[in-house]
């Protein structure tokens, strides 16, 4: 099993988000990066299969946010190589234009496997895993919260996730394209003493990202913050006076006897 | 200019997502406005059914074929693109949800048009079409504009209107040959449903949801107490689930439960649009969080900027008190 | 009188001694011989230096032994007589058995006896009347009043007997003597030997004492071979134990010196000295009645844990030396011996070793099982979190570190950023102070009484971290370097006298292993540099009339000895302080160190260790506050009072909000204008 993860550093939204001065961007000066959830169960999802049944994981990454850190501790959690794809990327990029280095990058490859989140919390044109499956004629199955590798037929069992607790099971042919809900265990812990130990003993491979950008098919106009809808009204004062007048609201709606 | 707008319909077990009426009542009102039309996409097998609900729309287009008996991402994804080929919409509106993350991007790339996902609102205005995006977890809102060139849209449930879309009307049904699906290679095998014997909680008419901002696992038996004197049942968002702190039946959101109740007590729960889906429609909504940006202030109808921890104690004691005979 | 002169069986009996004390010496001393090599093989670590305070650690702990006076109940504190006379029984036997023995194996050797040195004989005669006594007491309390933690073995059974057999022996020896010769050995006085001298007829008397004296030199050999391969080894290892014992500030953690990430956790993954604590223990079980996680039906007992070590070293010894300390394939891993949910249950309180007899060391065991379960990321998800959170943000609650500060909001005055301004003290927050909305008024109380006191003092702002103290206690090793390494780096840029500290799990990490990492600033608790400011007048207060006890947060208490300042505060700001029967080293932890705060309780455990501890203050019946100085403990209390039902009873300060309020009494909020 070889398999290749795609992983993308996103916004943390521990950090108040800012909109910059040009009105379209978030502000970068506040900005903190961290793994995308997603991409983080998908490294998850591609070491527990290789645990099961032996190969590579290759982890792909664009040169965005702390990439390295990212990458460095993939490879301490027992991937087996990591590509940082450097180009600029200072104000982010379009999921088109990141599919489209993919397919540059992983052109020739072989692997059998290709894992990454469902999608991330800034994907505005959709999630690029998807869109490398197209480019690469491969089929693609998102929200995928389990996978069961048949490697004598060649196939995947993948569990997909849909409303109201259901799960489709599928099975798709190897080589796919898999975006991850959730791996099928939480993603694991690797210590930093092991993330230190990686970084003074292994090495990210660097290369240019390659690929057109795809510019101006979505043109951004505006990037404001939601105002606090006026649905809501505000309860204010002590934990008391709130639960006195909540109690009055649910009184009000029938509630609670 | 006319915009002819396409809308591609989801249905699982037998039935139409809500989705598909509230994107089709907003595709109505925008073609009624533009002086276009819409048509609504329905695939599957034995559904005509389904396609008679859909009356609203100009025409829909209904390709019924044994292969796409059960949502199949990579059948649906060449029977789509086939069909907007065809058609050649000037907009195309795809559910944002587990089956229209599949299909919508993948298309655009196919198709060679812009897609725009998570869209929240949508207008038309001087022949383009303004989409309004939810992004970085409900935190941020993001407004583009985008040709009336068979631009693909993805729309998250609970933006539009339902009811819009649910007009008795006689439907306009035209059938569409199938072609080119023989060799997938992805089969559809089974449904898995969450069988257990927990509690339905989309029966239950009081809900209190807890989410990251319960803390820790004991946290919970307050929670379960105010639920107990409330009459009602404890649920939650995802990461509370995934902690193991819940079973997977409590779950609301995307990949959970979609409920209704007449209260949802919203605990901790910031409002990621993934979780908004499941709740949206509950009949009166009050969050309790100790961010007062959080998004899930966007939709409650009474917000409580505190910690849980100070307020729930509070209001099971006042629950308590006012349930003891005076 | 030669006892072995005579010839049994046509060989002389010295002879048959001789064979006799060959065969279990020899036993006894391969297994002594077989636990020095397996200590040899562990790692090494330096317990030689202080020779003058491990000489005094033996003369208490061996010769007077105070540990085993247990205050908390009768049942427990009647040992400490009772094994102090064992002991020194058992001094006086083994002298006289050696003495015995090379007169009996040398026949004809001119010394005398030593029953025929009237003061020897006394003495021997009351220790093993007074010793068959305190048995029976030890028997009785171990089989029919059954305290908890004290194990009913077959092995204890032995001992219990065997001792008695060589006090019985001994006193009918004596006796016989007396019966055959009509009288005691002239001048002395053998109350006990002649009381069960009437038993024996005169004629039979000589040829009873001679089967007496071959018994009880046959028992004691055997004994003595049989000692080794019992729990009663801790006879001969605890005196080393003990001298070997720490003698370092227990709030210093060694550093992880496992030698690689990888690999399997066997033995010599130890040093000798941990190794050397199973071999040490007597399985007494104060470790599990003074063990909060115990207490609370948690899968953890430090007594289980360290025995389990025992059996490892006895399962995996042999296997170990016969592979020579190579072949890695050969190496037995630890298996069972530490069980996840034990070791993760541990609340690093501390409690364990403070009350154990023969200073042994627990924790330093858990900290090695839980840095290899951390390696190999078997942390549980909350743990996971909070890790991640502490790796990310530099704190356990995954807020910013921009938002460590927000808590001076709305403070009337200004808090000097010492990043940016000379201060005399440097207060170090902690996160619990900074974040926790149910702590962070009691963090402004403390900065109020600083500012009325016109301390000049700063804070390091954002640029604060968690301090590691839980993050190593957990066994994340390198998590711990890190914020050391952030905190220090921070700490280095600030112009400062001395740091404060609201929090004591900082405090003594700060106190005793930053120095390791470059701090020499001397570091003071909040409740020491409060109470130099209410003495030296520059906080004037007005007494208030209240009744409080206090709990010894374990970190403040039994790590660091802070055991006198907060109470010297609370009676100096009028607090009248009534005391919990487990207090000081006795202080019972709240349940929330080493992590433990941010791991799961086992389902179905019983009392949490903060109710226990409420329900505690609340039986006082006259007290309206617990009053703490720790912000986890607050946390802590607080739900415990909840769960427990005492909201009403009691309420849960700070020391800090007792003095702001006797502050605020004397002068209101005067300064504050």
């Amino acid at each position: 099993m070889n398999i290749v993860v795609l992983m993308k550093q996103v916004p943390d939204l521990v950090e108040e988000l800012e909109v910059d001065a040009g009105g379209t961007l978030l502000d970068r000066a506040w900005l903190r990066f961290i793994t995308s959830e997603y991409d983080d169960h998908a490294l998850e999802q591609a070491l527990l299969l290789k645990e099961q049944h032996g190969g590579t994981v290759r982890v792909l990454a664009l040169d965005m946010g702390e990439a390295d850190e990212m990458l460095f501790t993939a490879l301490a959690k027992g991937a087996d190589s990591a590509v940082k794809l450097s180009g600029d990327f200072a104000t982010g990029i379009d999921s088109h234009s990141a599919a489209g280095i993919y397919r540059h990058a992983l052109e020739g490859a072989s692997f059998d496997l290709i894992l990454t989140g469902v999608q991330a919390i800034d994907d505005l044109d959709g999630p690029a895993g998807a869109m490398l499956a197209t480019h690469l004629g491969l089929p693609y199955i998102g929200v995928v919260s389990g996978i069961d590798v048949d490697t004598a037929n060649g196939e995947a069992h993948v569990r997909k996730e849909y409303p109201g607790g259901l799960l489709a099971e599928f099975t798709v042919d190897l080589p796919a394209v898999i975006g991850i809900q959730a791996a099928m265990q939480p993603p694991r812990y690797v210590p930093i003493s092991r993330i230190r130990q990686t970084m003074k003993t292994a090495s990210i491979d660097e290369t240019a990202a390659q690929g057109e950008r795809i510019a101006g098919a979505i043109s951004v106009e505006r990037m404001y913050k939601p105002e606090r809808a006026g649905s809501a009204t505000m309860l204010e004062g002590s934990a008391d006076s709130i639960a006195e007048r909540l109690l009055d609201i649910l009184t009000e709606h029938g509630i609670g006897r | 200019m006319h915009a002819n707008i396409l809308v591609i319909a989801e249905h699982l077990k037998g039935r139409l997502s809500g989705i598909v009426f509230e994107m089709l009542g907003k595709a109505h009102a925008l073609a009624t406005e533009t002086g276009g039309g819409v048509e609504v996409l329905l695939m599957g097998h034995g559904v005509r059914a389904l396609a008679e609900e859909l009356g609203l729309a100009s025409r829909v287009l209904l390709c019924d074929h044994p292969a796409l008996a059960a949502y199949t991402p990579q059948a649906c994804l060449d029977v789509a693109e086939q069909v907007i080929a065809r058609r050649a919409p000037d907009l195309v509106l795809i559910a944002s949800s587990s089956m229209g993350l599949d299909i919508a991007a993948p298309l655009s790339v196919r198709l060679g048009v812009p897609h725009v996902s998570s869209c929240r609102d949508l207008r038309i205005t001087a022949g383009r079409a303004i989409v309004t995006s939810q992004m970085y977890g409900g935190k941020m809102l993001v407004e583009s504009h985008l040709d009336l060139r068979g631009a693909i849209v993805s729309v998250l449930p609970g933006a539009f209107p339902e009811d819009a879309g649910r007009i008795a009307r006689e439907a306009v049904i035209e059938a569409l040959p199938v072609e080119g699906l023989d060799a997938p290679h992805m089969r559809f095998t089974r449904l898995i449903e969450q069988s257990g014997t927990d509690i339905d909680i989309t029966q239950t008419p009081v809900l209190i949801a807890v989410g990251r901002g319960i803390q820790n696992r004991e946290n919970i038996a307050m929670v379960e107490e105010l639920a107990a004197i409330a009459q009602g049942a404890v649920c939650a968002s995802r990461p509370v689930v995934d902690q193991g702190w819940l079973p997977m039946t409590r779950q609301i959101g995307r990949s959970g439960m979609i409920v209704k109740p007449k209260l949802y007590m919203a605990l901790g729960i910031s409002g990621a649009p993934e979780h908004v889906e499941g709740m949206k429609d509950a009949e009166l909504i009050v969050a309790v969080n100790t961010d007062a940006q959080a998004p899930i202030f966007g939709i409650a109808h009474y917000g409580v900027v505190a910690d849980i921890a100070d307020v729930v104690p509070a209001l099971t004691e006042a629950l308590r008190n006012a349930h003891a005979p005076a | 009188m030669d006892l072995t002169a005579a010839p049994f069986l046509g060989i002389p009996e010295y002879a048959l001694l001789w064979a006799l004390s060959a065969v279990c010496i020899g036993l006894f001393a391969l297994r002594i011989a077989f636990f020095v090599r397996i200590l040899r093989l562990a790692k090494p670590e330096s317990r030689l230096h202080h020779i003058g305070k491990r000489l005094r650690m033996v003369m208490t702990d061996v010769l007077v032994q105070p540990r085993f006076f247990d205050r908390t109940s009768a049942v427990h504190a009647i040992v400490w007589p009772v094994h102090l006379v064992i002991f020194w029984g058992f001094v006086c036997y083994a002298v006289t058995f050696g003495w015995s023995l090379v007169k009996g194996l040398v026949p004809g050797l001119p010394i005398p006896w030593p029953e025929e040195i009237p003061i020897v004989a006394t003495l021997v005669d009351l220790f093993g009347g007074i010793v068959l006594v305190a048995l029976a007491i030890a028997a009785f309390r171990r089989y029919a009043l059954r305290p908890r933690g004290v194990k009913r073995t077959v092995d204890a059974g032995i001992i219990l007997v065997l001792i008695a057999l060589v006090m019985l022996t001994s006193l009918a020896g004596a006796a016989a003597g007396i019966a055959g010769r009509g009288e005691a050995t002239p001048e002395a006085w053998l109350p006990f030997a002649g009381m069960l001298a009437g038993l024996f007829t005169p004629s039979g008397a000589p040829a009873l004492q001679h089967a007496f004296w071959w018994s009880h030199m046959g028992i004691v050999l055997g004994f003595l071979a049989y000692l080794p391969y019992s729990k009663h080894f801790h006879l001969l290892a605890s005196p080393f134990g003990v001298f070997l014992g720490q003698t370092d500030a227990i709030g210093k953690m060694r550093a992880d010196d496992s030698a690689e990430v990888e690999g399997r956790f066997d033995l010599r993954d130890f040093t000798w000295r941990e190794l050397l604590t199973p071999l040490a223990c007597a399985e007494c079980g104060r470790c599990d009645r003074a063990c909060p996680s115990y207490n609370s039906g948690e899968a953890l007992s430090p007594q289980d844990l360290v025995h389990g070590l025992k059996e490892h070293v006895l399962a995996a010894g042999p296997l170990l030396l016969r592979a020579n300390g190579g072949a890695a394939a050969l190496r037995p891993a630890m298996n069972g011996a530490f069980p996840p949910d034990a070791v993760w249950a541990c609340a690093t309180c501390a409690s364990c070793m403070e009350h154990c007899p023969v200073r042994n060391e627990h924790l330093p065991l858990i900290t090695r099982a839980r840095r290899r379960l951390v390696s190999h990321g078997a942390v549980d998800a909350h743990l996971r979190d909070t890790l991640t959170a502490f790796a990310r943000y530099g704190n356990s609650f995954g807020q910013s570190e921009r938002a460590r500060a927000k808590w001076t909001q709305g403070l009337p005055f200004r808090l000097k950023d010492a990043r940016k301004e000379p201060v005399d003290v440097l207060w170090f927050v902690g996160d619990y102070a900074s974040y926790d909305v149910r702590v962070q008024n009691i963090t402004r109380a403390v900065a109020t009484l600083f500012d009325r006191a016109g301390l000049d003092v700063g804070i390091l702002y954002d640029a604060e971290r968690n301090a590691g103290n839980d993050a190593r206690r957990i066994g994340e090793e390198g998590m711990f370097e890190m914020l050391a390494e952030k905190n220090v780096a921070a700490l280095s840029h600030c112009t400062y006298n001395r740091i404060v500290t609201t929090d004591p799990h900082s405090y003594n990490t700060l106190r005793n292993e930053y120095p390791d990492y470059g701090l020499s600033a001397p570091v003071v608790h909040h409740t020491e540099l409060l109470l130099d400011l209410v003495r030296g007048g520059a906080l004037r207060v007005s007494p208030l009339s209240i009744r409080a006890t206090y709990h010894d947060p374990c970190y403040l208490g039994r790590y660091n000895g802070v055991y006198d300042a907060p109470r010297a505060l609370l009676r100096a700001v009028g607090v009248e302080l009534a005391e919990m029967p487990r207090n000081r080293r006795d202080g019972y932890c709240c349940g929330a160190g080493g992590g433990r705060i941010w791991m799961e309780d086992r389902p179905g455990s019983g009392e949490r260790p903060a109710e226990s501890r409420v329900r505690e203050a609340v039986a006082l019946g006259d007290v309206t506050v617990l009053v703490s100085a720790c912000p986890k403990d607050i946390v802590m209390f607080q739900d415990a009072l909840k769960t427990t039902g005492n909201e009403g009873a009691l309420a849960v300060r700070d020391v800090a909000e007792l003095v702001l309020q006797a502050a605020a009494a004397f002068a209101p909020a005067a300064q504050e204008v």
